[in-house]
């Protein structure tokens, strides 16, 4: 089988159903072959960021979608890939944070984890809890380049009102 | 040394439930020392199950002294016709599979077991395991029964299950 050339395909609109469906079935008539994807409902919007595998520019693609990108109101982007499928890594350390939602959380986890090493692979976060007394919930998993020590010290000196949790992620393969 | 090729899915013998061993002879010994020979020389892999290698019959490996750090274990196990007959707990942990390469995914099982099994010569085993090397039997044993890991994913956000935190911060 040919090697397709990669591309990143972010794709953002307003969240009604048939968005998946109606995008990747022009991607098949195009030939398309879809690959990795994370796809999620965002304040309201809905959100694709899909690896697309066809010959032809960011343009050709983005030609190909804009009957959809019409019907559903969707904004297009497109990003060269050099790399292909395959090329995922095993996360290592599991952070969760809470607390009552403020500014500044995201920035002082993150930092303090950036420091002390931690590769991010994947972040989920949800404000959750009632409107006047949001909360903050963030899931991060990562590759702790300094082991866990450094990071269980850097999330110790957080603020107070942060809750976080930190451990492995042992891998069992068999 | 005979190493046995890995079969992958979407091998349809991955989906087969495994027939049980009848007969404790050199052909099972033979096959055992292969599956041992396979199973270290699998990437990080800490057990095998004999489907994987395309031999539908209830053995598997599990091997806990290889886990990347120190865990409590029962040693190398070989385990002919192996049940699992109590279950207590649960855990989330991160599971991969040499037939299902560069893929891993979060899986519930139970955190501590009791399994029954016979070894090459037909004695009857019994152990009872935790934590690590409870989820590489309970992995392990699925495959005798045609399941694999990707049957029992949960959703890489699901973290309302995690437990024994290594460490916790909390500002009482």
């Amino acid at each position: 089988m040919k090697t397709p050339h990669w591309k990143l395909l972010t794709l953002v609109g307003p969240d009604r159903p048939g968005i998946v469906a109606a995008v990747s079935r022009v991607l098949l008539g195009a030939g398309a072959e879809l690959g990795e994807a994370s796809m999620m409902r965002l304040g309201g919007l809905f959100t694709i960021m899909l690896m697309v595998g066809i010959d032809g520019d960011g343009v050709h693609l983005k030609g190909l979608l804009e009957s959809v990108r019409n019907e559903f109101k969707l904004r297009v982007h497109v990003d060269e890939l050099n790399a292909g499928l395959h090329r995922r890594i095993d996360p290592d350390a599991r952070v969760t944070v809470y607390g009552a939602d403020r500014v500044g959380i995201v920035a002082e986890v993150t930092d303090a984890l950036a420091q002390a090493g931690l590769s991010i692979t994947d972040l989920r976060s949800d404000v959750a809890g009632s409107e006047d007394k949001p909360i903050y919930i963030m899931n991060i998993e990562g590759v702790a380049q300094q082991g866990l020590p450094p990071l269980e010290q850097a999330l110790a000196r957080l603020s107070s009102d942060i809750r976080v949790t930190i451990a492995p992620i042992e891998l069992m393969r068999g | 040394m005979a190493l046995r090729d890995i079969i992958l899915y979407p091998d349809n013998r991955l989906k087969t439930a495994c027939e049980a061993v009848d007969s404790f002879n050199a052909e099972l010994r033979d096959f055992v020392n292969d599956l041992l020979d396979t199973c270290a020389s699998g990437p990080g892999a800490v057990g095998i199950a004999a489907p994987q290698v395309g031999v539908l019959q209830r053995i598997c490996i599990v091997d806990a002294t290889r886990a990347r750090k120190p865990v409590p274990n029962h040693g190398k196990l070989i385990l002919v016709n192996p049940e699992i007959t109590a279950w207590d707990g649960f855990a989330v942990g991160r599971e991969g599979c040499l037939s299902v390469p560069d893929y891993t995914g979060n899986v519930v099982r139970a955190e501590k077991i009791r399994l029954s099994a016979y070894d090459l010569d037909g004695n009857a085993l019994s152990f009872e395991m935790e934590g690590y090397e409870a989820r590489i039997a309970q992995h392990e044993i699925d495959h005798l029964d045609g399941i694999l890991f990707l049957d029992r994913l949960i959703s890489r956000g699901a973290d309302l299950f995690q437990r024994k935190p290594a460490k916790s911060k909390a500002a009482e």
